[in-house]
């Protein structure tokens, strides 16, 4: 066992001020990416770090751990500043209050790829008021000047008498002094750094080697019972009546009951609730979903992709430019599916109500939106509702839930019991669980000028919207139109969205459809909406490059001539992936490029393909330009597994919907990558001193457009509805 | 009541005999490092040693148990020490979320305990029942040839 897991029990800030000397220190925060948040410029007073009299240093974390990373680069930032040991950092999850909230979102939040990026200042200022407070203490302990103190190891040392003492020790002078934060403070120059842009393994990575790490499905409180839950066959059905004689008479059965999830059985062991879930006899009304398909969500996007649209960007005049292209207009649809997230840990929470409020212990991205729903629900004040957080075994935005679906059931399973009860989804609740990556239908249609490059581009997109009718109405729906549904085909930076394609294009139009909010619920999937735009956008830009006699990567390199971050990517891409130098028969390159959270990304492929159709992804080139790159080790990791998750759903993720049921239910017929399918992979990444950006999500996208360019280039069939595995090419 | 070693130690388990060895790990014995993953042996994550041999603690009742010898990710650890696949692991920094890692481990510790020079291929071969969607695979594979690697080093010593 190691402490690298932050407590499963909760903090109170007033009640650690008060215990054992321990000292917080207050930190101003700015807001950083300023141009990127919704509520514009926020300052929050955030308290990051405690110091105990024994010397340890306590972060108090108010991100995340679900494989990012978050841990690691925020430990690395506060010690970095602090000068001490980033592994010798314990760390306890901050509360759910606002002073935590994330400046960028103003929500407790990690999502968006924004984490490194915007901790990146206050983190730093936090370390340096602190130490600028530990020095100013040890300047007045033995009347010296502040000039002549240095800190190393945890301590404050005076080189010319050789005094030292440990931060720990200076805590009591602080405090005798009345030493305050100073209202400003210099942070390190990157030239003197130790610890940020170096490679650093895993914080929490001992603990997820000796099986200590503590999940949420791991929590165990005193007399804690489990909960299986009998969900609709359709999402959104209802109970209509149920028979529980069975399943109660079964051992360890405590009680049955409705919830609005469906039934819910209570048990001594989770087996025992699982195996009674599965005897209940229940009646269901299958409700207004109940003639769903996803192939008439293919059919209806189709016919409202031909329907104007509402105008998301028209730059000069697309529509004139291809009306006037005659039978030169190069048209094609692109289909995306349902994807879920599939995390290795299947949902759970655990859930205590008590007179006083309410607790959970829960992996959730979404801290404040889980507190608001349930604080509704219960009807009680928001600050009543306490959430603890464990470790996640991965997320990819299924844990950033907006209706918190899977802690309010824990809740009201919860709710009138005096135990706490954890709920544990299988995988088959989990695949079926209704929220998913939405389906989208994209028709384009382009022109080329006299040089065949692309003169104008017409982009309609279809699909459900993610932010409609949510409390991120107001930033995210614009004239109607969702920018979350966007993000990736606007050629310019719209709304929060501080960037465009990095292409131009001189005439470039986009148009938007919300279908019709039925069947399952729209939820953010690993990089989002470049899911869908970005496969559209960057096998259309292949079709187009071929069509007009182009090189891809060089049709790529001219349009980008003006945005000099993805130029440098393209031409390094060119270079290292030997963009140039031919392969041998039955075997192919393809790429595409993206820009996502300020950060461009760019991926060359090379496949081998049999005449029946299998093929293998034999290697892959990540180029990545993420500003300052903070955890190179941590950045490689993240290009290679957000590639590697991409490359599943583009070969087989699909989830099917007949007649209101999901068709795939486990990883037998919800396939995801596998070990023998992993290509060698090769992370190249770009040297800057710009602010650290995005790195999470960027390498989730491109790997899809990049193999379906291959594998027109190798065989000359052009996939246009996805995953590959519907179209006869199968990844072996 | 079934009789069973785990992790050397003799326990005796009161439960259904069709209770799952995986839960039977995670809730009467707390032993949690034993992941949940998929419950029909598709992806790996609960895997254990029973008898020496690598096996889906989801798929094996509790009634198979009686008089058998059952190793999980917690046995690892030999006087504090991480054994020296769990050090590969760690030094090669493979985990991400880490929730799949204690099975690839013990597919991994089961694999070099009779291979200890594993082939690419053979890799593949003994691993590719697991899955990670974090897409750890590259420092998996590079994880088990540095263990080989020091095995191989320690054999020599």
């Amino acid at each position: 066992m190691n402490d690298k897991n932050p407590s499963a029990v909760g903090i109170d800030r007033r009640a650690f001020m008060k215990a054992g000397g321990a000292l917080l220190f207050a930190a101003q925060c700015p807001a950083t990416f300023a141009t990127q948040t919704a509520r514009g410029e926020t300052a929050l007073l955030n308290s990051f770090v405690k110091i105990a009299p024994d010397n340890s240093i306590t972060l108090i974390a108010n991100h995340s751990e679900f494989g990012n990373g978050a841990y690691t680069v925020m430990s690395m930032m506060l010690a970095e500043e602090l000068d001490v040991d980033y592994q010798s950092i314990q760390l306890e999850d901050a509360p759910t209050r606002p002073e935590y909230y994330s400046p960028l979102f103003g929500e407790y939040l990690t999502a968006g790829s924004v984490t490194t990026g915007s901790t990146w200042l206050p983190l730093r200022t936090a370390g340096a008021k602190a130490r600028a407070m530990l020095i100013a203490a040890a300047a007045a302990l033995w009347t010296v000047d502040t000039t002549t103190l240095t800190t190393r190891d945890g301590k404050v040392h005076h080189e010319a008498s050789g005094k030292s003492a440990s931060y720990g020790e200076l805590l009591a002078v602080i405090a005798a002094q009345s030493i305050e934060p100073p209202e400003s403070v210099t942070l390190k120059d990157p030239s003197a750094f130790t610890i940020l842009g170096k490679p650093a393994r895993r914080f929490e990575g001992e603990s997820k080697v000796d099986g200590s790490a503590i999940y949420g499905i791991d929590v165990k409180l005193p007399n804690m019972v489990y909960g299986a839950i009998a969900r609709p066959p359709v999402y959104g059905g209802k109970v209509v009546d149920f028979d529980a004689a069975e399943a109660l008479a079964m051992p360890g059965v405590i009680k049955v009951k409705v919830i609005r999830a469906g039934v819910v059985v209570l048990a001594k062991t989770y087996w025992q609730a699982k195996k009674a879930r599965d005897k209940l006899a229940i009646t269901w009304d299958r409700g207004a979903n109940a003639t769903v398909s996803t192939e008439q969500f293919y059919a209806d996007y189709r016919a409202l992709a031909d329907q104007p649209g509402l105008l998301a960007e028209d730059i000069g005049d697309a529509l004139s430019a291809i009306q006037s292209a005659g039978d030169s207009v190069i048209e094609s649809t692109y289909e995306l599916p349902l994807l879920a997230h599939a995390t290795m840990e299947p949902l759970n929470c655990v859930a205590r109500v008590t007179d006083d409020g309410c607790e959970i212990w829960s992996g959730t991205q979404y801290q404040s939106n889980d507190q608001e729903v349930i604080s509704r629900f219960l009807g009680i004040a928001q600050e009543k509702v306490v959430i603890h957080r464990p470790l996640m075994g991965g997320s990819f935005g299924r844990r950033s839930s907006k209706t918190a679906d899977y802690t309010v059931e824990a809740v009201e399973a919860a709710l009138g019991e005096d135990v706490p009860v954890q709920i544990i989804w299988s995988r088959e609740e989990d695949i079926k669980s209704g929220h998913y990556r939405p389906l989208f239908v994209h028709k384009l249609r382009a022109c080329l000028d006299e040089q065949g490059l692309p003169k104008a581009w017409h982009q309609t997109v279809v699909g459900q919207s993610l932010m409609q009718g949510s409390k991120h109405d107001p930033a995210y729906m614009v004239r109607g139109m969702d920018l979350y549904s966007l993000d990736g085909c606007l050629q310019e930076p719209f709304g929060v969205f501080p960037y465009g394609t990095s292409y131009q294009i001189p005439n470039h139009r986009v148009e938007s459809h919300n279908a019709p909010r039925v069947g399952f619920v729209p939820q953010e999937w690993r990089s989002v909406a470049h899911t869908h735009t970005g496969v559209a956008y960057e096998c259309f830009l292949d079709e187009l490059a071929h069509a007009g006699g182009m090189d891809p990567l060089e049709l790529r390199l001219h349009l980008t001539r003006e945005h000099p971050r993805m130029h440098r990517v393209l031409q390094t891409l060119k270079e290292k992936a030997q963009w140039d130098t031919p392969l041998g028969a039955g075997r192919a390159r393809g790429m595409a490029s993206r820009i996502y959270s300020v950060s461009p990304i760019a991926q060359a492929v090379e496949i081998t393909v049999k005449e029946n159709g299998d093929f293998t992804v034999d290697r892959v080139v990540c180029v990545v330009d993420c500003g300052f790159a903070v955890n190179p080790l941590g950045i490689e990791g993240q290009v290679e597994g957000g590639m590697a998750l991409g490359l599943g759903a583009v070969a087989f993720g699909k989830v099917d919907i007949v007649a209101g049921e999901v068709q795939q239910s486990n990883f037998h017929d919800y396939s995801v990558l596998r070990l023998a399918q992993m290509p060698v992979v090769e992370v190249h990444i770009l040297p800057s001193d710009e602010p650290p950006t995005g790195v999470g999500e960027q390498a989730t996208t491109p790997i899809a457009p990049a193999i379906a360019n291959a594998l027109f280039n190798a065989t000359g069939k052009r996939v246009r509805r996805f995953p590959l595995s519907t179209q006869g090419f199968n990844l072996v | 009541m079934v009789t069973f070693t785990i992790n050397g130690e003799q326990r005796s388990v009161s439960a259904e005999e069709d209770t799952p060895l995986l839960w039977v790990l995670r809730d009467h014995l707390q032993l949690t490092g034993t992941k949940f993953g998929c419950g029909i042996a598709q992806c790996g994550a609960c895997t254990v040693h029973l008898d020496g041999k690598p096996v889906r603690s989801c798929s094996v009742p509790l009634s198979a148990l009686e008089g058998r010898s059952v190793d999980t990710i917690e046995s690892l650890r030999n006087n504090q020490q991480l054994s020296v696949v769990q050090q590969a692991w760690l030094e090669t920094d493979v985990a991400q979320c880490g929730y799949c890692q204690s099975g690839q481990i013990m597919s991994a510790t089961a694999l070099l305990a009779e291979n200890p020079s594993p082939s690419d291929e053979e890799i593949t071969q003994a691993m590719n029942g697991h899955v990670c969607r974090c897409g750890t695979y590259p420092r998996i594979r590079k994880a088990i040839h540095l263990a080989a690697e020091r095995l191989a080093q320690e054999v020599k010593a």
